[in-house]
């Protein structure tokens, strides 16, 4: 007889009822709660078995929708706040979405799109008779960016979103923050972790920095996690010494050794760690002595459940925290390698006994944990009529770790003398980017150049760097 | 143009293209209030490298990451000579 599935609930309340408690901007609800309450409105039931939508600004309520709903809805679309609406209907489609759920809010993404079910969830939890009982295998998505801007649909479950937390007792105690959305597979894992430990201090992008720091501190933060670029943030607001945490975590970007040293030299008392993880090849590993980049002995270590290798220049990981695939139109363009690993596109280079990250294959730009596809950016800039062709590019930013630059080929002058001087075709260029692309991806700065380097095969040449 | 008056335009320029509002910049204002994000302090470093020629953060020992505006201004004059 199959065993019965096992939800994100059964899972909190195996030890017994959830001490812990999730804080928005505007409070806390405690999870115990949940077991006779919901934020649904009583409405639970009619989105088992659906694939749902979730679609909210508010970051406690969808923490509590998702865990209201693993076991009961057959597929959960974790959108993320910014999502272009031009985007929606496709996201809609490849994940056959017959049901969605947002909050009170007017401004709920893609509120105007017809979908079978809607339902408005609402914080605080209100008393609500609620059938705690799993009958599927959640489905997971999480939305992560494509070469045209268009998202990715990455499918994941229960068990490999928690495949990397440590099997343990619930530690009331550990009250987690975290500077991502939760709705972002590094977000999610701080989210996970709280749940089956302690507490959660959630962010909201409209709250000032040092007034989340304060949150988080009345909270009695202990594990706080974010980018290097969030914590670059923090060093320079001046208001580091609000929290006292005993465990300070960086990922999403590469942690370079100024950043490593100023959160030691900031939280002395801390374990200073750094991750690697992606939405496509999950959680790989933590590293915890203070140095920037990973001990060799990770590579090819046997009875690791985490298998990691470097082949072709790309760090390689196969492990039950991988993704199972694409949903949709791009299930064939999944990062899988011949051993059945998810190749990370991140390239390695080993110096002695330690492996360095060099930044993204394939030119994919990380700019303060965000990715950036240049062709996404140079398609904007090709489209306008001065211009013959562009390569969009990488350069290191003390702030965000990367920020995009563009070099430009003009067009043959017709002749006709229309053409502004550079300066101000350099602003008219940035001035079209701006209009049409998210603010992390607009060119830093604009040069035009004679000419670009174009491969044997025809293509721009794009050097790695 | 001096370091200091290089690196006001700088922020002037920024703030209006990210549409931000400025607060009045002086060498106590803490950066964090100045109106400016992430994204726009790393537009400015990656500029004031061009126009400067520097990279206060990039140098090879350890930064004390500037909390005003007058430290911000400080790593700049100290580097470009």
């Amino acid at each position: 007889m199959p065993s019965k599935p096992r939800s994100l609930w059964d899972s909190i309340t195996a030890a017994g009822p959830p001490a812990g408690s999730l804080y928005g901007c505007g409070g806390g609800v405690a999870l115990a709660g949940l077991a006779h309450a919901s934020i649904l409105g009583g409405r639970l039931e009619e989105l088992r078995g659906r694939s749902v939508l979730l679609a909210m600004t508010d970051q406690l309520t969808a923490a509590l929708a998702i865990a209201e709903l693993d076991g009961v809805a057959r597929r959960m679309v974790l959108l993320t706040p910014g999502l272009a609406a031009e985007h929606l209907p496709a996201v809609i489609a490849g994940a056959a979405a017959d049901a969605r759920v947002q909050d009170t809010d007017r401004s709920s993404p893609g509120r105007e799109i017809g979908i079978g079910i809607s339902v408005d969830a609402r914080a605080p939890l209100e008393p609500h008779p609620v059938r705690r009982a799993s009958t599927c295998e959640t489905e997971w998505i999480l939305l992560t960016s494509g070469t045209t801007g268009a998202p990715k649909l990455v499918q994941h479950d229960l068990a490999s979103l928690t495949a990397a937390l440590a099997d343990g007792p619930p530690a009331p105690e550990v009250v987690w923050a975290t500077f991502y959305d939760i709705r972002r597979y590094g977000g999610l894992q701080i989210y996970l972790r709280a749940l089956h430990a302690g507490s959660l201090v959630l962010s909201d992008p409209a709250e000032p920095l040092i007034g989340f720091l304060a949150r988080a501190a009345a909270a009695g933060v202990t594990h706080i996690s974010g980018t290097p670029s969030h914590w670059r943030r923090v060093l320079m607001s001046g208001a580091a010494a609000t929290i006292a945490p005993r465990y300070v975590r960086l990922s999403g970007e590469i942690a370079d050794q100024a950043i490593l040293d100023g959160l030691k030299a900031a939280y002395p008392e801390a374990t200073v760690a750094h991750a690697f993880a992606s939405t496509e090849a999950g959680v790989a590993f933590e590293v915890r002595d203070g140095r920037a980049g990973f001990p060799a002995t990770l590579l090819d270590a046997p009875g690791s459940p985490v298998h990691l290798r470097v082949a072709e220049g790309t760090l390689r990981i196969r492990s039950a925290g991988n993704a199972h695939g694409y949903l949709g139109v791009d299930t064939g363009s999944f990062p899988r390698a011949s051993d059945d690993a998810v190749d990370t596109g991140d390239r390695i280079e080993q110096r002695a006994d330690r492996c360095y990250f060099l930044g993204r294959q394939g030119g994919v730009i990380n700019v303060g944990g965000l990715k950036v596809y240049p062709e996404e950016i140079e398609a904007v800039i090709n489209s306008h009529p001065w211009v013959r062709m562009s390569r969009v590019s990488a350069r290191r930013n003390p702030i965000t770790g990367a920020v995009v630059v563009a070099d430009v080929v003009l067009a043959e002058a017709d002749g006709t003398g229309g053409r502004p001087p550079s300066e101000a075709l350099e602003r008219e260029l940035l001035h079209s980017c701006r209009r049409s692309l998210a603010p992390y991806k607009v060119p830093a700065a604009i040069r035009i150049v004679p000419g670009l380097e174009v491969s044997a095969a025809g293509k721009l040449a794009r050097p790695d760097a | 143009m001096s370091v200091k008056s290089t690196i006001v335009s700088q922020f002037e320029q920024v703030a209006t293209e990210q549409e931000r509002k400025l607060a009045r910049l002086s060498d106590d204002t803490k950066l964090i209030e100045c109106g400016l994000d992430s994204l726009s302090f790393a537009i400015i470093v990656a500029r004031l490298e061009d126009s400067l020629g520097v990279d206060p953060f990039s140098a090879e020992r350890a930064v004390n990451f500037p909390v005003t505006f007058g430290d911000f201004v400080t790593l700049y004059e100290g580097l470009a000579k």
